[in-house]
């Protein structure tokens, strides 16, 4: 493998029914950041039938240049025939960098596009960098320059590790959803177009697809929950959980609370959250008005941030809080709520 | 009808993730499980067997202790055990555990392979769709059903939003999540006849059509550059504000950690 | 000697202890609080083959040692002790005497279905005027044709109406033993559903409040000749066997109450803060936990010794007794010392030690209490 002749960054643009998916245009603004440093292009993948129309988001979010896979197998995404497209792509353009966004499609096709073409990948990644590996120089080891550094954490979040690629092409990551930031849109940017269709022939290892169905959303269990808004005897009534419920549908979250509140009959037995209740490891945990017994926090301290509001300065909470906030539960949390949605509308979300 | 399940022994991280003192990491200190992933997929595996009379063997890659994820599935009800187990094999990536485990699979009969969607210590989700692509199989990730039909399988798999009704010719590997069943026990006396029962070891030379050049550390495209464990927090930061910074305060945070 | 545990009987343990976790600790406080059989947990423990642990295959059961059984009892009462009764009662006091006197159709017709636990099973021995004192017998069996009839009452039975399968001991005539009358005492199997047997009232107790303790009432009930157990008169011996295996289900029973009591203790005084340290700290909780831990492990040994016995020896009466009663004091002890470590908290019924303490008491009560062991003891000694 001569690497030397790989260049270029390459992202995977998303799309579901015939909409670009945001983790596309993610990747495409991170894309943008190592193309400087490697100073390259970016290039968008598209892959789907009749999506020539979607070039255009992908040029105006900052692409430099959209490879358009357009064919009828592609209409729903299956493994067999979206690998080819890819596999097909890398072996024609030969990309330095190729990114994959981390979600349920991207994380099956991943794997099996870098085993066709004999290469690493490093999957859900949080972080991306262009540096020196080894990242010190060692003797007795050619230190590569302008590689592809990937970070991600492993173990349920409990360690990092920092990845590269250094003998094969492209360097793969697939990365997490929400954690790359897009670039703002700039109207009227036009990308380079490129089709280019491999040819879909269905073999053995096309699977056929018998029924779509979207699914509606049952009511969230607090356990797979990404962030909780959890009350405690704080919140001082039933009716006062209706500031928790908002803030929570801000921030697209689920309400649960504190064994105090169950017994008190405001909430259901199935919302607790501690030993007697249920242990959760949500990405954020809002604790307001909860005093953090040990009973309780032995039931969320796992969680990955960890915000406090309360107006007892010497509560336990605050000793597990990663961010506490002293004060009245009353005054912040609905200001909270409105701040929230200003910064989602400004987000375009 | 054959079906072949690969499991992996992995630290239980959720009894409690165990630190030093220095705030890292205790992997000595914490016990292993079957991956959850994978024990849903032995037990969709078993109801296979209950169902059609499958025969369920089951593969590990690691080390020499991982003999007890084989007896605790043979416990379960799984017919045979394999352990692949070498020097040679270790410090493998993705990449190269998907091509040893290829490399055993070549040597089974099967209809159907179940490989767990991903790994509890790594959550790369990758080797099952990687040993598919060297078998040169089909792949079904993160199947919620799964259902016979004559020589093909149906499976219910989800993703994001929706769900697809999916029908593959067999041989076909499939991942499944923990969310597709609840598994069984053991058995106490399925847990005496398990530890009766031989377990096939497999080394390197056992391997079918692998290169050396694919396995253990040196066959791994991807090394590490650095890994640290993440320092367990304390306290964190506490704040005395009024409502309104206080309010400003927390928007901050939620923005730099990408919440918002 | 080896104090190790062989790699089968630890994944035993490992199951046992998963199992209790998750479906058995969950429901411990509610089972207690309402009094309620956990019929559930029942049928869950009979699909994973835990009501028949040491019946052999061949009859439906497991075909482990008894030490595997006692692990299972003590790792359900670690977390609830009604339901590490409920194991111990069917197991030791119905499947056992079967397992041991049944004939083989008695062994197809009712170990089978018990092991598998398709059925339940309980055993009638202690009546108001009977209890340590066999011969106080008043439960009459008469045979009339070809079938036998009982009248006559049992009392403080535990798995009463819940369970189908009844062991019982009756007086079935007198006979002289060393130039003196004595009551010939026999066994007998019994169905729930025969006419003439009929459940009391069911008792309110202290402890172990979700096991269904029932009083049984015999009233003409006619019940087949062939389901006597064993030969007639040999009663005694039976329901003496019987004890001294229920003896070692018991002892588990005690030792995982204590074990259950020292691992929330260890949990509670390292969080639980005075003084502005943790009460872990303190030399007087330490030196509670090491004789609490020391106590804790000699019952274990005990206790797996009795169960090693069991499947080993002859005759295991003095292990058992030895096994059952200092087990039992030990779980009365390390329950108690729980209580006051965990201060008012462990007053109060959201712990468990509180629970765990009520539990204990019945274990240096029920199946001999511990002065009926000391009786088996000391009689061995002086023998």
């Amino acid at each position: 493998m001569n690497l030397e002749e790989y260049k270029g960054v390459y992202v995977f643009a998303q799309q579901v029914d015939n909409e670009v998916s945001s983790i596309a245009l993610e990747l495409i603004g991170k894309g943008k950041d190592l193309a400087k440093d490697l100073n390259t292009t970016v290039t968008a993948v598209l892959v789907g039938s009749n999506v020539m129309g979607l070039t255009e988001i992908l040029g105006e979010y900052g692409a430099d240049r959209v490879i358009v896979v357009d064919d009828p197998e592609l209409k729903e995404y299956r493994t067999e025939p979206y690998t080819h497209a890819l596999a097909s792509v890398i072996e024609k353009y030969k990309p330095d960098v190729f990114l994959i966004g981390a979600t349920a499609i991207g994380r099956d096709l991943g794997p099996r596009v870098c085993a066709r073409i004999h290469t690493g990948l490093t999957a859900d990644c949080t972080q991306l960098d262009i540096g020196d590996f080894p990242l010190v120089p060692t003797p007795g080891k050619e230190q590569k320059h302008n590689q592809l550094l990937m970070t991600r954490p492993a173990f349920g979040g409990n360690t990092i590790a920092t990845i590269a690629c250094p003998e094969f092409r492209p360097q793969m990551a697939t990365v997490r959803p929400g954690v790359m930031q897009k670039l703002p849109r700039e109207a009227g940017r036009k990308a380079e177009i490129e089709e280019f269709n491999p040819g879909f022939v269905p073999n053995e290892k096309y699977v056929e697809i018998m029924e779509v169905v979207k699914a509606v959303s049952n009511v969230a269990d607090i356990m797979d929950a990404k962030i909780l808004v959890s009350g405690g005897r704080g919140v001082g009534s039933p009716e006062n959980f209706k500031i928790l419920d908002e803030l929570a549908e801000a921030i697209g979250g689920t309400v649960s609370c504190s064994r105090a509140v169950v017994d008190a009959g405001w909430k259901p037995k199935d919302l607790q959250v501690g030993q007697t209740g249920k242990t959760v490891r949500p990405h954020v945990y809002f604790a307001i008005g909860i005093s953090g017994a040990i009973q309780h926090v032995a039931g969320m301290e796992e969680s990955d941030i960890i915000i406090a509001i309360n107006k007892d300065e010497s509560a336990p909470i605050f000793d597990v809080a990663d961010y506490g906030v002293v004060g009245d539960l009353n005054k912040i949390v609905p200001v909270l709520t409105q701040k929230i949605k200003e910064a989602k509308a400004a987000a375009g979300k | 009808m054959k079906v072949v399940v690969c499991i992996k022994q992995v630290p239980d991280t959720k009894g409690g993730v165990k630190f030093k003192p220095d705030g890292t990491l205790d992997r000595a200190a914490m016990l292993t499980i079957m991956n959850p992933d994978d024990k849903a997929g032995l037990e969709a595996a078993l109801r296979l067997k209950d169902q059609y009379g499958a025969e369920v063997t089951v593969v590990t890659m690691g080390l020499p202790k991982a003999e007890e994820v084989l007896r605790e599935a043979m416990a379960m009800g799984a017919d045979n055990g394999i352990l692949v187990t070498d020097r040679v094999l270790g410090g493998a990536d993705t990449w190269a555990t998907s091509q040893t485990l290829a490399g055993a699979l070549r040597n089974l009969d099967y209809d159907l392979i179940i490989t767990g969607r991903q790994a509890i210590d790594g959550d790369t989700a990758q080797v099952g769709p990687q040993i598919s692509e060297h078998l040169g199989i089909p792949v079904i990730s993160y199947a919620q059903e799964i259902q016979i039909d004559g020589d093909s399988v149906i499976v219910k798999r989800q993703y994001d939003d929706r769900y697809h009704m999916l029908k593959a010719k067999m041989p076909c590997l499939i991942t499944a999540l923990s969310e597709l069943n609840e598994p069984r026990y053991m058995t106490p006396g399925g847990i005496f006849d398990a530890y009766k029962k031989d377990i096939t070891v497999w080394g390197r030379n056992d391997l079918k059509d692998v290169l050396d050049s694919n396995l253990g550390l040196k066959g791994s495209p991807t090394q590490i550059a650095k890994a640290s464990d993440k320092v367990r927090k304390g306290a964190g930061e506490k704040v005395v504000l009024d409502p309104t910074a206080s309010v400003n305060y927390i928007v901050d945070k939620l923005t730099e950690k990408h919440v918002l | 000697m080896d104090f190790t545990l062989s790699k089968e009987h630890e994944m035993a343990r490992t199951l046992f202890h998963d199992f209790a976790e998750k479906e058995v600790k969950p429901l411990a406080q509610e089972v207690d609080e309402t009094e309620h059989f956990p019929r559930e947990t029942v049928e869950k423990m009979a699909k994973n083959g835990f009501l028949g642990i040491p019946v052999p295959k061949e009859y439906g059961g497991q075909g482990c040692d008894p030490l595997c059984y006692a692990m299972c009892v003590e790792e359900l009462s670690k977390v609830c002790g009604t339901t590490g009764v409920i194991v111990s009662a069917h197991t030791s006091l119905c499947c056992d005497p079967i397992q041991t006197y049944g004939t083989e159709e008695q062994k197809q017709k009712y170990l089978v279905p018990l092991a598998k636990g398709e059925k339940l099973g309980a055993f009638g021995l202690t009546e108001p005027g009977a209890g340590t004192d066999a011969q106080g017998q008043q439960t009459k069996a008469v045979l009339d044709g070809d079938e036998w009839v009982l009248n006559g009452s049992k009392i403080f039975i535990t798995n009463g109406k819940e369970a189908d399968v009844y062991v019982i001991i009756a007086v079935t005539g007198m006979v002289e033993k060393r130039g003196r009358m004595q009551k010939e005492i026999s066994a007998f199997l019994v169905e729930k559903g025969t006419p003439g047997f009929s459940f009391g009232t069911k008792e309110k107790k202290m402890g172990i409040r979700g096991s269904a303790t029932y009083e049984l009432i015999f009233t003409d009930c006619r019940i087949p000749k062939e389901n006597m157990l064993g030969k007639q008169g040999e009663g005694f011996k039976i329901a003496m066997h019987t004890l001294d295996g229920g003896r070692i289900g018991i002892a588990a029973q005690a030792l995982g109450l204590a074990e259950g009591a020292l691992e929330r203790t260890i949990e509670y005084v390292k969080e639980r803060k005075q003084f502005g340290r943790a009460i872990g700290q303190f030399q007087n909780t330490q030196f509670q936990l090491a004789d609490m831990a020391t106590k804790v492990q000699a019952a274990q040994y005990m206790v797996y010794r009795a169960a090693v016995a069991k499947a080993t020896q002859k005759t295991y009466s003095v292990e058992a007794a030895m096994a059952k009663l200092y087990a039992a004091e030990v779980a009365m002890e390390v329950t108690t010392k729980a209580v006051q470590l965990h201060g008012g908290y462990g007053y109060i019924r959201e712990y468990d030690v509180e629970r765990m303490m009520r539990d204990a008491k019945i274990t240096e009560i029920y199946e001999g209490t511990s002065e009926v062991q000391r009786m088996v003891i000391s009689s061995a000694l002086l023998k």
